[in-house]
């Protein structure tokens, strides 16, 4: 006697026109918000150059060490090497004479010479371009994760104590965050770190605080919002039926619920933060000369304007590096809009 | 209508009070030695002569002593004359301008305003257009170009595009150059026979029939009046864009498709008339980015603007020009959030008859 297995899948339910599936392995393991997220960004072309992009950005930055080595072991990495004093910029490809790095294993591979080069050129003071780019990869993420981190937090806990408390702590709140926005951003950014300077010394700092002072305030309006949305749901209600604190209410009731689209929308503002640092340090008031930072090694162009053509490379490298690095984040970014836009949901093509 | 712009007025005093503690806050992170500057010119020379000058303009007091004086002024005890007073329109003594900061901010406000002016029509006729061409032509080929356009567009960093500009068509080609003036043309702007009747170069020059320095001054403005203008239409187009998008599928559009209207019609008459009202809203935000914006630009194009003025007192560090040029900037923008708002209750029915 045999036993008559069937190996054939249920069939798919109808309801309505709309076939019910059942959830793949994928959906079950991150939950259908984070499935249909992750499914539209790798089924739409522009935010997939995004992500590529991205990955190839956080590449960089892990490689540094093996793409651009530091000439030695305890020396501050972010410090670009100077080949010389001499204020003359040097094209690409002119030989590394002076404070040679050690040659990597795919130097030779590549390039087939056997001494460094400037790759990219150097800037007015002998930095070596290529070195700065590379490096200044890791300050801009290290710049936006930190920047972009810190302006959620603040936003999320005034844009929760405003939109849960309400009455007279929202009133009080949303006349502070209305001051702050009275300032147009950039200057305001710019006026701070001039006064952080002269107090904390050079580094990536006045500019970083100066950033989180003036960047909070869209945040806490948007969590606002959200939480004046979700909180007159009746699970909110029912958890105040059963006696929930307040703390609890709000941390494991409305939060969750509240900030999601607000959280992974915020993420990508790194790119728009990391080109506002790069401005800050072009204007003169971000980190010391020599420090790896693109919006720094932009910054020796301003003494060539009338002749730029001859000095294109201290443009157009760094350059390249800022447009494709807010680029990347854009792509997603607007990809991500859509996505998580409730309007178009559901909206095909 | 009235009630609600009462209510908008009521809540100004309160901005504008909080903008100014902000200010003199970020003021408090000086020396009292350093902040001398809001009442006095000259550098002190010795100790003594910096304890007299903390004692006579209070700069040791209280905080909040310090910011009434920083508001109206002070006496000065040996003269008698008052001092300072942001009210009374004085910011203090600017070190990078070497006169006061009032004054630097009277000489170089015309330089931006002629900026501002040359790139407002273009961002907004242009930045309009572009939207309404995108939300029109949905998903099809001119909807993609506007919207890799945009997303080019506030990827660019300013200097980066100013800069790039600036290799191509002045540097290899030598059309638009940098500055504001040619050599020659600012000889003949400031000699005795031209009137400066404005201080707006391309208007002082048509009014004095100068045509040549006409043709001079805008040859300087082209560059950083493309930069200005494709940061901003990103923004613009993008807002238009969605705007119409929303209008486009409301009921009032569908009844009149229904009625049988060409579509040239729906969109001109039902569609573009309700879309561009919350694009009005944007006129703060394109406020924001000019003065942003024209701080950047100035820089790249060394035109000299109030904006190229605060970026060099900001990286010298000279805090009180610095403080002084974004009191100014965040009081022209609270009058340009104020009108625009106004502006938005004339524009909406729904809010007019409130």
């Amino acid at each position: 006697m045999t036993v008559e297995v069937t190996t054939a899948k249920p069939r798919p339910i109808q309801v309505g026109g709309y076939t019910l599936r059942e959830p793949g392995r994928l959906e079950r393991l991150l939950g259908p918000e984070w499935y249909r997220l992750l499914r539209g960004l790798v089924t739409n072309p522009l935010s997939v150059a995004g992500i590529v992009l991205l990955s190839g950005f956080v590449a960089i930055a892990l490689a540094a060490p093996i793409l651009a080595p530091p000439i030695s072991p305890g020396a501050d990495p972010y410090n670009i090497p100077r080949d010389g004093f001499s204020s003359e910029p040097k094209p690409p490809g002119v030989e590394w004479k002076r404070n040679v790095p050690p040659i990597p294993f795919w130097y030779k591979a590549v390039t087939g010479k056997d001494h460094w080069v400037h790759l990219f050129g150097t800037a007015s003071g002998q930095f070596d371009i290529y070195y700065g780019i590379v490096w200044g990869t890791r300050t801009a993420l290290r710049v936006g994760i930190l920047v972009v981190l810190t302006t959620l937090v603040i936003g999320l806990v005034v844009g929760s104590l405003s939109g849960y408390y309400g009455g007279f702590i929202d009133d009080a709140l949303q006349r502070i965050t209305e001051i702050f926005m009275a300032f147009p951003f950039l200057l305001a950014a710019l006026t701070l770190a001039a006064v952080l300077v002269p107090r904390m010394g050079r580094s990536i700092w006045p500019a970083v605080i100066a950033l989180i002072t003036f960047g909070w305030m869209t945040y806490a309006r948007v969590i606002r919002g959200d939480i004046l949305a979700v909180k007159e749901r009746d699970f909110v209600m029912a958890a105040r039926v059963l006696g929930a604190r307040d703390s609890r209410i709000l941390l494991h009731h409305v939060l969750p619920n509240a900030v999601f689209s607000t959280m992974v929308l915020a993420s990508l503002d790194i790119g728009a933060i990391v080109l506002s640092f790069a401005a800050l340090s072009f204007l003169g008031v971000g980190t010391d000369i020599g420090y790896a930072d693109w919006g720094q090694l932009i910054a020796f162009a301003r003494a060539y304007i009338l002749n730029l053509d001859q000095y294109w490379y201290i443009v157009l490298f760094p350059g390249i590096a800022l447009l494709l690095f807010g680029l990347a984040w854009n792509l997603v970014g607007d990809a991500l809009r859509d996505i998580l836009d409730p309007k178009l949901r559901g909206v095909r093509g | 209508m009235t009630t609600y712009i009462i209510r908008r007025l009521l809540l100004l005093p309160i901005t504008v009070t909080g903008v100014t503690l902000l200010i003199f806050a970020m003021m408090q992170v000086l020396s009292p030695v350093e902040r001398s500057a809001l009442y006095i010119r000259d550098i002190p020379k010795n100790d003594a002569q910096v304890e007299r000058i903390i004692r006579q303009y209070g700069l040791d007091r209280p905080f909040i002593v310090q910011y009434w004086n920083w508001l109206v002024g002070t006496r000065d005890s040996e003269t008698g004359q008052r001092v300072g007073g942001v009210l009374r329109g004085d910011l203090g003594y600017s070190r990078t301008g070497n006169q006061t900061v009032k004054e630097l901010i009277a000489q170089r406000l015309p330089a931006t305003v002629e900026l501002a002016l040359w790139s407002m029509v273009p961002i907004i006729g242009v930045g309009i257009w572009l939207g309404i061409q995108a939300a029109v032509h949905h998903n099809r080929l001119p909807d993609q170009a506007a919207r890799v356009f945009a997303i080019i567009g506030y990827s660019f960093p300013t200097f980066v595009f100013g800069l790039l500009v600036l290799m191509l068509l002045y540097a290899k080609t030598g059309w638009f150059p940098p500055g504001r003036l040619s050599d020659w043309a600012d000889v003949v702007v400031k000699s005795a026979d031209f009137k400066r009747y404005t201080q707006i170069n391309t208007l002082d020059a048509l009014l004095n029939l100068r045509f040549d320095v006409f043709v001079d001054a805008l040859r300087h403005l082209v560059l950083p009046t493309i930069t200005l203008c494709y940061i901003q239409w990103a923004l613009l187009l993008k807002i238009t864009r969605s705007s119409m998008l929303e209008a486009m599928r409301q009921d009032y559009v569908r009844t009149a498709r229904s009625k049988g209207l060409s579509e040239r019609v729906v969109i001109n008459r039902h569609v573009r008339k309700n879309a561009l009202i919350p694009v009005a809203t944007v006129g703060g935000l394109t406020v924001v980015g000019l003065l942003n914006g024209v701080v950047i630009t100035e820089t790249v194009f060394n035109y000299p603007g109030m904006g190229s003025a605060l970026a060099r007192a900001a990286a010298s560090l000279d805090v009180v020009t610095t403080l002084g040029f974004v009191l100014f900037n965040a009081t022209l923008l609270i009058v340009a959030n104020l009108i625009v708002d106004i502006l938005y209750a004339f524009l909406d029915p729904r809010v007019r008859y409130q």
